[in-house]
């Protein structure tokens, strides 16, 4: 499972400020394990953020945002909303909101952080990758993660190594950054650039044991099912 | 107080000369160099940093000899080998035994040097790095703790690369830079200078000196290496020709003839050169001297 957790509304709201109209979609993967997004949380979103000045074009829900070919399979029936749409907010976790943003040329903005994968991982069968950094910048980066994509998980633009859009380390591995300007370039949203967070806090980077405990991880510290006692066990 | 920042709030045209300290602790060769071919001639001498991912003898050691030696040094921190308390503790270090300058650069990747395996850091990159120097001016550390004495009058440098394809970004970081508190920039290995002149117009609101990085091409294979490996680096025909028809002999010569006609080109887009010799020291007197600039 990879686990996430909701970014406090507040940021969810802020990231949300350049885009008025904006497509809810949830992941019906690790988030329902989390209990970090299904259609209940979309609902709670949808109420939160359709107010004055604001849109919610339209919330689905697909089984795994991971798996780009269902999500490109799904989103397909949601292209009439899409086009009324300048963004849309994944409730999944950061490989999702890169599935997601490949699918789609309108930005796609991080509703969750995500911490840790553990365990049993669920569907992952393309290129996204997410380190569970704990602070997801994707919704300044055009959807291409940083922390994963570039060799040196650089947060404040690309280094002097970048030749031709390729990195200093692999001559055939794409320079994260170049992909994050292409990308950025292409939605008009280069001003992202000067809006990244200068520092890291590597301690979102672990997950604490209140984090741990909002999951269902908890389901393996405590059984499903305690037998009433009954006279005969006493 | 740095030179270096006098010179140039002064506006006047400055040149930098470099040292790459060697691998363990036999600095004779070095020292001699920089007494016989750099003393009086340069303002200040960058001091790399494990540069290119090789271990050596630390920057700030070196740093530190030069100035007990009456030179000025631009110390040359990377990202790569340490985190932001081991980096902040020794800019405080640098700051007690005389070093003014910083060249705050992100650092190459260690798969590039002669310990491949080891662990990255980059806890900071280069714009984080001129913030942490900025905030340590300001008399804070990096979490906001008070300091007991703050480094005030450091002098916080860094790099660009002008010919870098696209240039757009490279704009953008440069000038994350300078709001992160860069006050001079040295620039990658500068050839064209058509392409410099058009970087130097958009660089220009930036208000912050720019000394031109100028790399002696010794070879028409130096030339290829650089045209095939060095990101943003382009050294045309013009260079290329009049080295592959020289002799052997004749080549350094020619070399330096190339380069002082270059730099005589430069010099009124630029508010100063810094000069990477990279094992020609011998030459920087005579190069400065045919360039117009002694």
């Amino acid at each position: 499972m990879i686990v996430n957790i909701p970014k406090p509304m507040d940021e969810v709201k802020e990231l949300l400020a350049d885009y008025p109209r904006v497509f809810i979609l949830g992941c019906g993967g690790c988030p329902i394990g989390c209990e970090s997004g299904g259609q209940k949380r979309l609902d709670e979103l949808k109420a939160e953020l359709a107010r004055p000045g604001r849109t919610v074009s339209g919330t689905q829900m697909i089984d795994f945002l991971c798996n780009k070919a269902l999500v490109g399979a799904q989103l397909r029936y949601q292209i009439p909303a899409l086009k009324l749409s300048d963004a849309v907010l994944v409730v999944s976790c950061g490989v999702g909101v890169q599935a997601t943003s490949a699918m789609i040329d309108i930005p796609a903005l991080p509703a969750n952080n995500t911490l840790n994968s553990q365990g049993m991982q669920g569907l992952w069968p393309s290129t996204e990758r997410c380190d569970g950094c704990g602070d997801c910048v994707l919704h300044l980066t055009g959807g291409i993660c940083p922390i994963t994509r570039c060799a040196k998980s650089l947060l404040n633009g690309q280094c002097g190594g970048t030749h031709d859009g390729k990195c200093e380390v692999e001559s055939n591995r794409d320079c994260a950054w170049h992909l994050i300007y292409e990308r950025l370039k292409a939605l008009g949203k280069l001003d992202n650039l000067k809006k990244l967070p200068r520092l890291r806090d590597y301690r979102n980077w672990d997950v604490s044991d209140k984090d741990r405990g909002t999951t269902r991880w908890s389901l393996e510290k405590d059984p499903l099912y305690k037998a009433p006692k009954s006279a005969g066990n006493q | 107080m740095s030179k270096l920042k006098e010179a140039l709030e002064a506006g006047k045209f400055a040149l930098t000369g470099e040292l790459g300290p060697p691998k363990g602790v036999d600095i004779h060769a070095m020292m001699e160099e920089a007494e016989k071919y750099l003393k009086g001639r340069v303002l200040a001498i960058n001091v790399t940093d494990n540069q290119s991912s090789v271990m050596r003898i630390g920057s700030l050691g070196i740093c530190a000899r030069l100035v007990q030696a009456g030179f000025e040094p631009i110390f040359q921190i990377t990202c790569r080998d340490r985190n932001r308390l081991a980096i902040q503790s020794d800019i405080l270090s640098a700051y007690i035994l005389g070093i003014r300058n910083i060249l705050a650069l992100t650092g190459d990747h260690p798969s590039l040097g002669d310990h491949p395996g080891a662990k990255c850091v980059f806890d900071l990159d280069s714009v984080s790095l001129l913030y942490t120097i900025t905030k340590l001016k300001s008399g804070k550390d990096l979490s906001g703790n008070d300091l007991i004495g703050a480094p005030k009058d450091i002098f916080p440098g860094a790099s660009v690369t002008p010919g870098a394809d696209p240039l757009e970004p490279q704009l953008i970081k440069m000038e994350k830079k300078v709001e992160a508190g860069a006050r001079f920039f040295q620039t990658q290995a500068i050839y064209e200078p058509s392409k410099f002149e058009k970087f130097m117009k958009s660089a220009q609101k930036l208000k912050v000196p720019v000394l031109a990085g100028i790399v002696i091409v010794k070879s028409p294979a130096m030339a290829k290496y650089m045209n095939e490996k060095v990101a943003g680096v382009f050294v045309p025909d013009e260079i290329i020709k009049p080295l592959s028809s020289a002799s052997k002999d004749d080549r350094p010569k020619v070399a330096i003839d190339l380069m002082a006609n270059l730099m005589k080109e430069l010099k009124p887009m630029c508010q100063g050169f810094h000069i990477m010799a990279m094992g020609w020291e011998k030459y920087v007197p005579e190069l400065i001297q045919k360039a117009g600039l002694a």
